[in-house]
């Protein structure tokens, strides 16, 4: 946490925010824990882990941070993994649940089925090919017009940019390999 | 190493469910108030640990039928309970596609002397145990989260909280040891050798450390978090309780805020005593549950 530069968050309601936590301080990037809104006042940007959407958007009902996070990606940049990227979406399917509609996406959850139907592949991407962890992934069933495709699976689009914030149905705070996080390092900006 | 693709891929889960509540559940109703409340996943089962204390016989894998309702209601994961060594229960709930198998000691052990061999499943385990060299022979069979166990429908952290004081402790003194020591270490605590060495590198498991048996209130859940735990499991605690949905919440909201006091303490606020204990050092030794597992 030392040093200069912009401050990284890590939503840490539940999920795997020590994980991004490591990828972003092996990345070279300050960051720290928010857990209330004290925490987010300090942060330039914020990462939302994978863990249960529905839990986390339980636990934001309970402190009230629902609309602060809503206000927070209004100006400042917000990449969301798995159920991250549930929470970011315009729409959620399967079944439907409020979200905080930072991106112009829709997504399904739990698309590809239960655990057993969990995956790891080499995926071809904007930043050459890495290697993507699906858990219990949902899946990106619309993007608009103003959503950058950054990488696919199965004719699915799973990284996807749109202005300031960016979104993965996969996890790249679960491998060693930190361009995914550089890529929205780059897009904070210095 | 275990640490393969396939392992990872279990371990991916369990690391979603870090930092929450994993709630026992009998029936979907249940299963609506733990999702409501905020759990991370149910745990379907039979029955809860007090009452398969009090009622005694077999107790085995939970009908079918009822694991399906809980899935069918609720879209968290829905993990259910395995006979330790019964293999064939396993099977069968994988090809159900629960998300967790838990080859637990709160069911009735199938096998005296073997555990289920995990690797070959595509499903993750998760295992209880007392001590790191448990933890790490149940990992060792492909366990991709463990959870100590303390002593499940009592009502009463003290087991667990012992259980998970020698853990921390253990792999603490695996950290100072030179590596040359390390073989006899993995004697003395009867684990394999290369996991041995991976926690005297990292000081921690190779996969998630949650707790159970016994927690019954927001400051056990507490306790528990700041004692080492990355998650809790809490079973009759809610349901014997007498506010299963108030006490649901209170301690999904106690092992969030495990650090603030403050907080655990609103989770508390207007909240009744929990469910009646169990002393036990009054339980027959045959009748407890942490000392199955081999």
């Amino acid at each position: 946490m030392a040093g200069k530069g912009k401050l990284f968050g890590v939503l840490a309601l539940q999920g795997d925010f020590e994980k991004h936590q490591h990828s972003l301080e092996g990345a070279g990037a300050r960051q720290c824990e928010v857990r209330n809104l004290d925490d987010l006042k300090r942060v330039d940007a914020l990462v939302i882990p994978g863990g249960e959407s529905t839990t986390m958007l339980r636990l934001m009902d309970y402190y009230d941070l629902f609309e602060p996070l809503k206000a927070f990606g209004a100006e400042k940049p917000i990449f969301g993994t798995c159920a991250g990227a549930i929470l970011m979406a315009r729409g959620v399917s399967s079944p439907a649940q409020k979200s905080l509609d930072l991106m112009d996406i829709d997504v399904e959850r739990n698309a590809y089925g239960r655990q057993v139907d969990s995956r790891i592949i080499e995926l071809e991407s904007s930043i050459g090919n890495v290697e993507a962890v699906f858990i219990r992934a949902p899946i990106i069933r619309r993007t608009g017009p103003e959503v950058e495709v950054l990488a696919s699976y199965l004719g699915d689009a799973v990284l996807v940019r749109q202005g300031k914030h960016m979104a993965a149905t996969f996890h790249p705070e679960l491998t060693d390999d930190t361009r995914v996080h550089k890529l929205f390092m780059d897009l904070v900006g210095e | 190493m275990i640490l393969n693709e396939a392992f990872r891929k279990k371990i991916g889960l369990a690391e979603m469910l870090k930092g929450g509540v994993i709630m026992d559940v009998t029936n979907a109703e249940q299963a609506l108030i733990a999702e409501k409340a905020g759990a991370v996943a149910v745990m379907a089962l039979i029955k809860v640990p007090s009452d398969i204390r009090k009622e005694g016989g077999v107790a085995r894998m939970s009908p079918i039928t009822c694991i399906r309702e809980i899935q069918a209601t609720v879209s968290i994961p829905v993990m259910a309970k395995a006979r330790i060594g019964h293999f064939a229960e396993a099977q069968v709930l994988e090809a159900l596609k629960v998300d967790f198998i838990d080859e637990s000691e709160v069911l009735t052990p199938a096998d005296d002397e073997n555990h289920i061999d995990k690797h070959p499943f595509n499903v993750p385990f998760v295992c209880g145990c007392r001590n790191l060299g448990e933890a790490l022979r149940r990992i060792g069979e492909g366990a991709a989260m463990i959870r100590t166990k303390g002593e499940a429908g009592t009502g009463n952290v003290v087991e667990a909280v012992r259980h998970m004081r020698t853990i921390i402790r253990e792999m603490r003194q695996l950290t100072v040891m030179s590596h040359d020591e390390l073989m006899v270490a993995a004697k003395h605590h009867q684990a394999p050798y290369e996991l041995i060495e991976y926690c005297h590198k990292f000081g921690k498991l190779p996969v998630p450390n949650f707790s159970a048996g016994g927690i019954a209130t927001p400051a056990d859940a507490a306790l528990m978090m700041q004692l080492g735990a990355e998650t809790v499991f809490v079973g009759s605690g809610i349901y014997k309780s007498p506010d299963p949905v108030n006490f649901a919440k209170a301690i999904v909201k106690a092992t969030l805020n495990y650090k603030d006091p403050a907080k655990v303490l609103e989770a508390c606020e207007e909240l009744p005593d929990g469910m009646p204990g169990l002393d036990i050092r009054q339980i027959k030794s045959e009748e407890l549950m942490a000392g199955r597992g081999w």
